[in-house]
């Protein structure tokens, strides 16, 4: 017989301990490629973008001619498309695997929104043209306030804060206004003490004194403290709901009643208003302001950080004083009302927050989203969204502790602590452990009520068999965690980057490159 | 010179007229590594439990109060170039600024050296 | 459902599991008043991606857009072309479907972006350091007045009759709540702006002078005497860019001693997108930087000592300042910051000049064919890409008229100043490189009709 063996060998030979994975010449690791600066591969000449030569004229630019080198690098198109392709891989998405970070709503952005804020006729019109060639936008924006009012239940809504904590200011704006419309000075704003961040830093800026409401045991807004607080002087309570504890604030109603009783209206934070869209409407609970994260809710984008949109819903009491501009509908037109045409029947607008409209483009995917889901979808949206982390909650509040699981099922979001971890390790440990698994890490250090809080949404978009996989590598890292596993402290091991030096980041910033490197600066 | 301690983790010594102020060793392990502090100005004047500094850590930033009143007379210029030394050396070199004493009789109320390591031992 | 995977198995096995019967027990914590029994009313049920996106295009049709029309509107939003490369890197997944980063390890490629983006936002603008990108130029804006308020302790600042009259209105806005003295009147229409005058009005309580540049008018002048004034007084100069284009061709603000320079930075990388999102540049001097809004990435090493990079100085923020922060803000533009940056990245120095002086060589081509028009005075003796026309009749009408012609002919200073009636014949007028020749003439015959 012939014994043909030409040919590449089809078995692998199986790896010893001299055959692991060795340092490249490059640095890189196959398809896990290393990119440098811009500014290191770069130069001032190069350019991938080709233009028309420039008519010869006289330059009107006076003495003013910019004659000094930018330092701005250009790189050739492939380049560029290299550049960011390859840093884009180093990045962790929704569309890569499961992002149960709390309270950011880390669902699935659907391909057809991006495909709609694209058509021309909503991504190449300018915020100043002529209101007869931008009907259709304006439709947009009366249309998406038409369901963002029905599906809370109140009376108006602002469209132009550009996020969440713009949202806020826009809130507590018109709350300090309606308080200063009717001669009422008031000076304090009550925050129970699991909230965002944001909620005192907006409060502090409109000119108020921040108070913390405590908890109860039970992770909710300690109501008797509450009542025994409000006054004269309270201008308004800041709650979350779903808290961020994710829980429901079973005594909203009577919360707000009591604000309301006192003279003070209700702010809520909308941040978690996945876990009840379409099940639950706000205005039903005595809410006088609330905004509305479309990039969480409602699917926008988050793009790595922004821009986000965070429209506010108001009630009666305080829709005299939203912001400018809005839209109108005035016999088959719509009309933008703007400072001009304000005065005739919003004179009580406490002005223009932002120079054009708001977030157009997160309009037109969020309208896309709802029109999508329906009033079925929706629904279905929160009854899954809750499903899904009180599946996580009870899958794991056997090896985690699950300091609130004792007082019933959780809404969107499932809060665990790091008690019972071995001596040392600490959430961040699991974090990290968890980036080698393959998922990003949950909402880590807070609530801050929570020690050790790891406060995990698993968004209705994730299968079952997605969140088995996760269930099964969190349950793993805690049972590590317990059993003092070190290896665990070294991770992540599989990312682009170990842990960083966030120490040497603050104490010698480098924040624009230079020609010195990072050795030096730091000597 | 003798040195007091207060509840808020400052330590205060005295010369003459002059107090000396800083934050203890037990405050910068608690705080973790600083990584910038603020100083007020020359010339400030601070009534007692006003914020007189910042001092930052990755995650967070405390204020440090003025434990008595009085009229700064120094602030500690290697700080600004070197936040570690308070991690290193809090309570000689990591001090923070100098004040010159207003009213002396605010010092009676504060711990000496035994008494504030009982009362961290308590915490 | 197309985006909802659970089948009705995977709910009973999971309710199981959970040890509930149905749905509703979940759902037990909220008070059976406010518990809705039926599907929100007058929402249709979920619907085809095709019927949404005919819905959609629908109203899309019903805008003319600004490819579709000879186009001559800016005043705080430019059309530039956008590389096609531009787009389709702003939507990797990688990218568009990332959050902020705050697990540094597998968030690399968005922070070294940033990186990126504020050395050169830092580079154009003249300055030492650059965030991370603010919600967009307006509200830059006004975050740098607060600034200068908390670096010298002045409440007081005056802003120049150039600076565009949202990023003023903003400013009012938050002014009223802050308390800080603005000081504002609308411009003239002379071909000098008001830099001497502001000049005089610095004094001793004054925080900061902001000017925008070029102005709302299209005008440009040299912005270091007001500086050194402004610095003499103890007072901060505040220069606005919305058109950063422009920074291909004139000099950087920073350069002239500005010392916080604030910008929209629509115009590379980002579409028209009727307003927003936008993008905030913001960047100052490095001895402001702890006094500065908004997030910032830095450079640092790993554990295996490779470089890398984080947030920082997040100390500042309100996420851990609460009360104390620099600011409420707590999202950055971050798509946008890519998208400016990648633009950035192709054009280069080189392409941004060339791109720059494009668009001053049509932009002068326009203004010397217009002013040929009967009943129209080109106001400005300077200028970038942008000019003021005064015409003999209210631009408003004017605009409007050419509209229903298929023309979008520019920004009627009527409609920036409705309270201004002395300048309403303005016309102000943005000549970019998607301006064509043929562009230039169909404007000017159109207006030499509305104006005989």
């Amino acid at each position: 017989m012939t014994m043909l063996k030409e040919g590449r060998p089809t078995a692998p030979v199986p790896v010893k301990e001299a055959h692991m994975a060795p340092q490249t010449a490059t640095g890189n690791r196959a398809l896990m490629l290393e990119e440098a600066l811009i500014f290191e591969i770069g130069s001032t000449a190069t350019t991938g973008v080709d233009f028309a030569p420039a008519p010869q004229v006289a330059s009107r630019l006076g003495t003013l001619a910019r004659t000094d080198s930018i330092g701005l690098p250009g790189l050739s198109e492939q380049e560029t498309v290299r550049h960011y392709t390859r840093l884009s891989r180093q990045n962790y998405a929704i569309d890569l695997g499961l992002f149960p970070l709390g309270s950011c709503t880390m669902k699935h952005n659907p391909r057809l929104n991006e495909k709609v804020a694209r058509m021309p006729g909503f991504g190449d019109i300018h915020p100043l043209q002529p209101q007869s060639t931008v009907q259709g936008a304006l439709a947009v924006i009366d249309e998406l306030a038409h369901w963002l009012i029905t599906l809370t239940g109140m009376h108006a809504v602002a469209m132009s804060p550009k996020a969440g904590a713009h949202g806020e200011l826009c809130g507590l704006l018109a709350i300090r206004s309606a308080l200063e419309a009717r001669g009422d000075a008031r000076s304090v704003v009550l925050v129970p003490e699991s909230a965002h961040g944001t909620n005192p830093a907006t409060a502090a800026f409109c000119g108020y004194k921040v108070e913390d409401i405590p908890a109860t045991p039970e992770g909710r807004v300690d109501l008797a403290a509450l009542k025994a607080r409000l006054g004269p002087d309270v201008a308004a309570v800041m709650i979350t709901n779903p808290n961020t504890c994710g829980l429901f604030e079973r005594e909203m109603k009577t919360i707000s009643d009591a604000v309301h009783a006192a003279g003070a209206f209700v702010y809520c934070d909308g941040a978690n208003f996945n876990a009840i869209v379409g099940r639950v409407r706000p205005g039903d609970l005595g809410v006088d302001a609330m905004h509305i994260n479309l990039h969480k809710t409602f699917s926008t984008p988050h793009g790595g950080g922004g821009p986000g949109s965070g429209p506010v819903v108001l009630s009666q009491a305080l829709a005299p004083f939203a912001p400018l501009p809005f839209v109108e509908k005035q016999g088959d037109q719509f009309v933008l009302i703007e400072e001009e045409t304000a005065g005739d029947h919003h004179a009580g607008t406490f002005g223009r927050m932002v120079a054009f409209h708001g977030q157009m483009g997160m309009f037109t995917r969020a309208l896309t989203y709802i029109l999508s889901h329906g009033a079925d979808g929706l629904r279905q949206v929160a009854e899954d969204a809750v499903l899904n982390a009180n599946y996580i909650l009870r899958s794991l509040d056997d090896v985690l502790d699950a300091p609130f699981g004792f007082s019933g099922p959780c809404m969107h979001e499932a809060l665990f602590s790091d008690k019972g971890l071995a001596e040392g390790f600490t959430t961040l440990d699991i974090a990290k452990g968890l980036i080698d698994e393959g998922f990003h890490p949950m909402t880590m250090y807070f609530p801050l009520v929570v020690h050790g809080a790891m406060l995990v949404e698993p968004t209705e978009t994730e299968s079952k068999a997605a969140l088995d996989q996760f269930i099964m590598a969190l349950r793993s890292l805690a049972q590590r965690a317990k059993a003092g596993d070190e290896a665990l402290k070294g991770a992540p091991y599989h990312a682009p980057r170990r842990r960083l030096d966030e120490t040497l980041a603050a104490r010698k910033p480098v924040l624009t490159w230079s020609e010195l490197d990072l050795a030096q600066a730091a000597e | 010179m003798s040195r007091y301690f207060t509840e808020e983790h400052e330590w205060i010594d005295v010369a003459g007229d002059i107090a000396t102020i800083g934050i203890t060793e037990y405050a910068q392990e608690q705080l973790g590594d600083i990584v910038f502090v603020e100083l007020p100005n020359e010339g400030a004047t601070f009534d007692k439990g006003d914020d007189a500094a910042v001092v930052e850590s990755v995650k967070a930033a405390s204020d440090v109060y003025a434990p008595i009143s009085g009229e700064v007379v120094e602030a500690n210029s290697a700080l600004e170039d070197e936040p570690a030394l308070v991690n290193s050396d809090a309570e000689e070199d990591g001090w923070f600024f100098k004040l010159r004493i207003a009213d002396a009789s605010e010092l009676e109320g504060l711990m000496d050296e035994a008494t504030y390591k009982k009362f961290v031992a308590s915490l | 459902m197309r985006y909802l995977p659970l089948t009705a198995t995977d709910r009973q096995d999971m309710l199981s599991v959970i040890g509930a019967t149905s749905i509703d027990d979940l759902f037990i914590d909220v008070p059976a008043e406010a518990r809705l029994a039926e599907k929100i009313a007058g929402l249709p049920d979920h619907a085809s991606e095709l019927a949404v996106e005919r819905h959609m295009g629908r109203l899309a049709a019903k805008n003319l857009s600004a490819g579709a029309a000879p186009f001559f509107l800016g005043a705080g939003a430019y059309k530039h072309h956008v590389p096609a490369s531009v787009d389709h890197l702003i939507q990797r997944g990688e990218f568009l479907t990332a959050y902020t980063p705050y697990q540094p390890e597998i968030a690399q490629g968005t922070l070294q972006v940033l990186f990126e983006f504020q050395t050169q936002v830092a580079r154009l603008l003249g300055c030492d350091v650059a965030n991370a990108s603010m919600y967009d130029g307006s509200t830059a804006c006004w975050e740098a007045i607060g600034m200068a308020r908390r670096i010298t302790k002045r409440g007081k600042a005056l802003l120049s009759s150039g600076l565009h009259p949202h990023y003023v209105s903003v400013a009012n806005t938050m002014a009223k709540f802050t308390g800080d003295a603005l000081v504002h009147e609308a411009p003239t229409l002379d071909a000098a702006t008001d830099i001497d005058a502001l000049i005089g009005a610095i004094d001793k309580d004054t925080s900061c002078v902001v000017v925008q540049y070029p102005d709302i008018l299209g005008r440009i002048a040299d912005l270091t005497p007001l500086a050194d004034a402004a610095h003499a007084a103890g007072a901060l100069l505040v220069a606005v860019v919305t058109e950063p284009v422009a920074l291909g061709a004139i000099k950087a603000p920073g350069a002239m001693g500005a010392d916080i320079v604030v910008g929209e930075g629509q115009s590379i990388g980002v579409g028209l997108q009727f307003g927003g999102p936008y993008l905030g540049l913001f960047a100052c001097k490095q001895k402001y930087v702890r006094q500065m809004p908004g997030r910032l990435c830095g450079e640092t090493l790993d554990a295996a000592g490779k470089r890398g990079f984080v947030l920082t100085l997040s100390t500042r923020e309100q996420h851990i300042r609460r009360e104390k922060a620099t600011s409420n803000i707590c999202t950055n533009s971050g798509l946008c910051a890519l998208a400016f940056s990648i633009h950035m990245t192709l054009l280069g120095e080189a392409g941004l000049r060339e791109l720059a002086m494009l668009n001053h060589g049509l932009a002068v081509q326009a203004a010397d064919r217009l002013a040929q028009v009967p009943g129209v005075k080109l106001v400005n003796d300077s200028f970038f890409n942008e000019f003021t026309l005064v015409l003999a009749k209210d631009a408003r009408d004017v605009v409007r008229n050419l509209a229903d012609k298929g023309i979008l002919g520019g920004v009627s200073l009527g409609r920036l100043f409705p309270d201004a009636t002395a300048i309403g014949n303005g016309l102000v007028v943005a000549v970019t490189e998607t301006v064509t020749a043929e562009d230039i003439e169909i404007l000017a015959k159109a207006l030499e009709e509305e104006l005989a």
